[in-house]
């Protein structure tokens, strides 16, 4: 039976690793880390956790060392955030496009300069696009379990593609939360042994990251995007059967008190949840608005976002993270963009707030619908507005 | 040597794992080296190659020169690469998901690979002492990309991003001392090595495998390309090198230097330069300051093998 206990989220995850009974670990503990990895070392150590424990020089080595382990068809884990993630940005290309099913828990958080160690999503936004599956949790328990599910998505044949689940710094990773903990066995029951296809074995050598020329490298990155694109199936697939076995379920996202609504805010990982108390007060006030938490960042949802706004005249939408010079928060680029080619559309109002662990408060979200609703009415000469910035 | 031609074939194995074929350039003395340690490797061995010459020439999609298990993924990361195989196989057979055979990790890298953009992560590799053999194979500048100047670019030597023009002689540090910067690290084997003696070398990468902990390799590789010199003068080339002590081949076993080829008198560094391109523009004093250096560290080096031998008896 699955036991409910108070714990801190990072420190359920590398309980969730220790379930997946995972292989190999390797990861650099600054730049910045978590309690995840310095709880896995622990669980090495006193011999909890059967598993290579590489303590590398650098978050570059971390991801390089997780290329060679997932190669040699390990089951392979690591965690880094911010800095971090920068760091082993050119590595990460490799895993997607590798075929390499690495599972990374991403603990985001905001980029230097100035030096911030808080939560926004800064960092995993410079990694939109390096071809890794990408799962944004709301809270503890929803993080705990798409680990989980990330090894069984990376690893799936049909798949075989790294994952990244990002969980917001400080906001998630550093609060205690009632997270269900699986016993071992229900977890052997949604999650199979990993079988890598074609390891690296003298007995039946391969060549692995063969160089491409101009003659097959389109090809190659054609056959990648398919491969994302259709790895949603098996992402569906997989939280159908998580929730079969835990009863717990996840969507690509989750709509919140959406019904009738013409004004939908839609946002990203943990500020989600204190969104959720925004919609809850201005409909006691008597306005219709509803939530949309975006959860599935890569592949993108386009048919369920363009489904869940369909009736709404309205969608705001909170960015942690600023493409500078740009037309604002990439998640609002993206909705912009799914939603262009559409006869009947609503309105899309951007906002970018939350940098660098900024809070925002449940009265905070309930202005920014406020804000949103009359830009959407009057119309702005800014492409996006700052939320909670002093001038 | 000649009264050992006859037996040649019965020392080595004719098997090529690294087959031929490849787009290495005429008389690629690096593409000789890892054929010869690829040799000696023999079956249980996985490569990691870094990006480079060897790596471009070796595997154009849907080409491979490899028959032994092998990948590449970056330029500055195969010594990280190479720890992760070697974490994961050990993982994979204490859970009994592999069998309990030894296996040689080999990571290979060039010179900008191991001692520019590489240092960090082949120093950590060694100090966290993985079960591995790293080989530096060192054609003293990157020569895959247009023979721009590295750490190991020997001094007065001309690149194209460190040229000799009219008021520079080139290259004007002296080469990154590889060997002892690993031996640093206090692993259990170093050794450089040269495919002009191949035998030295296949014992050499033999040795290293077999050896338990981290080790490194550290194999001069004439590049007739970026030295300027003639394709068929490589091996020649590659003997001149360690005879007039610029490249000395030994090993630090434990921590103990042994030459390999112990020479009572060095032929003069000239013999070596004038057969390249690369070196021509250098003057007679320049010549002069080489030689002095060149004499110094070889008798150094020679001190450090003569300490050893004296500690052991």
């Amino acid at each position: 039976m699955a036991r409910r206990i108070g714990i801190e989220v990072s420190r359920s995850i590398a309980i969730a690793v220790k379930l997946a009974n995972v292989d190999v670990v390797s990861a650099y503990p600054i730049t910045p880390q978590t309690h995840i990895v310095e709880d896995i070392a622990e669980l090495v150590a006193n011999g909890e956790l059967e598993a290579s424990f590489i303590p590398v020089e650098s978050e570059h080595s971390a991801m390089s060392a997780c290329l060679g382990s997932s190669a040699v068809g390990a089951r392979t884990f690591t965690a880094t955030a911010s800095q971090g993630l920068e760091l082993m940005h050119e590595v990460l290309y490799v895993a997607s496009g590798m075929r390499l099913p690495v599972v990374m828990a991403v603990a985001n958080r905001a980029l230097s300069a100035p030096l911030s160690i808080w939560g926004d999503h800064s960092d995993v936004m410079s990694a939109r696009d390096t071809g890794w599956i990408q799962i944004f949790a709301a809270n503890g328990q929803e993080t705990f379990d798409n680990v989980l599910c990330a090894f069984r998505i990376a690893e799936d044949r049909r798949v075989l593609l790294p994952v990244m689940v990002h969980l917001d710094g400080f906001h998630l990773t550093h609060v205690i939360e009632p997270i269900y903990i699986p016993e071992a066995d229900e977890v052997a029951k949604f999650l199979p042994p990993f079988e890598y296809p074609l390891p690296l074995d003298p007995d039946k050598p391969v060549s692995m990251g063969a160089f491409g020329p101009p003659n097959i490298y389109p090809e190659t990155k054609k056959a990648q995007q398919e491969n994302l694109i259709a790895s949603k199936e098996v992402i569906l697939e997989s939280w159908r059967e998580f929730a079969g076995v835990f009863g717990r379920s996840y969507e690509p996202l989750e709509c919140y008190q959406c019904q009738g609504a013409k004004v939908l805010l839609l946002a990203m990982g943990s500020f989600s949840e204190t969104a959720m108390s925004a919609v809850d007060y201005v409909r006691e006030k008597g306005d219709e608005v509803g939530l949309i938490k975006l959860r599935l960042w890569r592949p993108f949802p386009f048919d369920e976002i363009r489904n869940a706004v369909k009736d709404a005249d309205v969608v705001i939408v909170l960015d942690r993270a600023l493409s500078f010079g740009g037309p604002g928060g990439p998640v609002c680029s993206e909705i912009r963009s799914a939603l262009y080619g559409l006869d009947k559309r609503p309105k899309v109002v951007g906002f970018v707030g939350g940098l660098g662990g900024r809070d925002i408060s449940r009265d905070g979200f309930v202005d920014m619908i406020r804000r949103g609703v009359e830009i959407a009415r009057t119309g702005s000469d800014q492409e996006f507005e700052m939320f909670g910035v002093r001038e | 040597m000649e009264k050992y031609s006859v037996f040649v074939p019965k020392l080595v194995t004719r098997k090529e794992s690294f087959a031929p074929g490849h787009r290495a350039c005429v008389g690629c003395g690096e593409a000789l080296a890892v054929r010869l340690a690829c040799k000696a490797l023999g079956h249980d061995a996985i490569v990691v190659s870094a990006t480079g010459c060897m790596e471009v020439v070796s595997s154009p999609f849907p080409e491979t020169s490899w028959r032994l298990p092998w990948i590449h993924t970056l330029f500055e990361n195969a010594a990280a690469v190479a720890s992760g195989v070697e974490s994961g196989l050990k993982a994979l057979v204490k859970k009994g998901k592999r069998p309990d055979r030894e296996i040689g990790i080999v990571a290979m890298a060039g010179d900008g690979g191991t001692s520019d953009i590489g240092l960090q992560a082949l120093s950590g590799a060694l100090e966290r002492g993985h079960d591995l053999l790293y080989i530096c194979f060192d054609n003293e500048a990157y020569m895959n990309t247009g023979i721009q100047r590295s750490s190991a670019t020997p001094f007065g030597a001309s690149t194209t991003t460190a040229p000799a023009g009219k008021v520079s002689i080139g290259q004007v540090t002296w080469k990154k001392n590889l060997a002892a910067i690993t031996a640093a690290h206090d692993i259990p084997y170093v050794a450089t090595a040269c495919p002009s003696y191949p035998f030295d070398l296949m014992t050499k990468v033999k040795k290293a495998v077999s050896k338990p902990g981290p080790a490194f390799m550290h194999i001069i590789s004439v590049c007739p390309t970026g030295w300027r010199c003639a394709p068929d003068l490589t091996i020649k080339i590659g003997r001149l090198a360690v005879e007039t002590g610029i490249f000395p081949i030994y090993e630090i076993e434990d921590g103990e230097y042994k030459m390999s080829l112990d020479l009572a008198e060095l032929r003069p560094v000239q013999d070596y330069f004038k057969l390249q391109g690369r070196f021509r523009h250098l003057s007679e004093e320049m010549i002069k300051r080489i030689q002095d250096r060149v004499s110094k560290e070889y008798a150094r080096l020679k001190e450090k093998a003569a300490c050893s031998q004296k500690q052991k008896s």
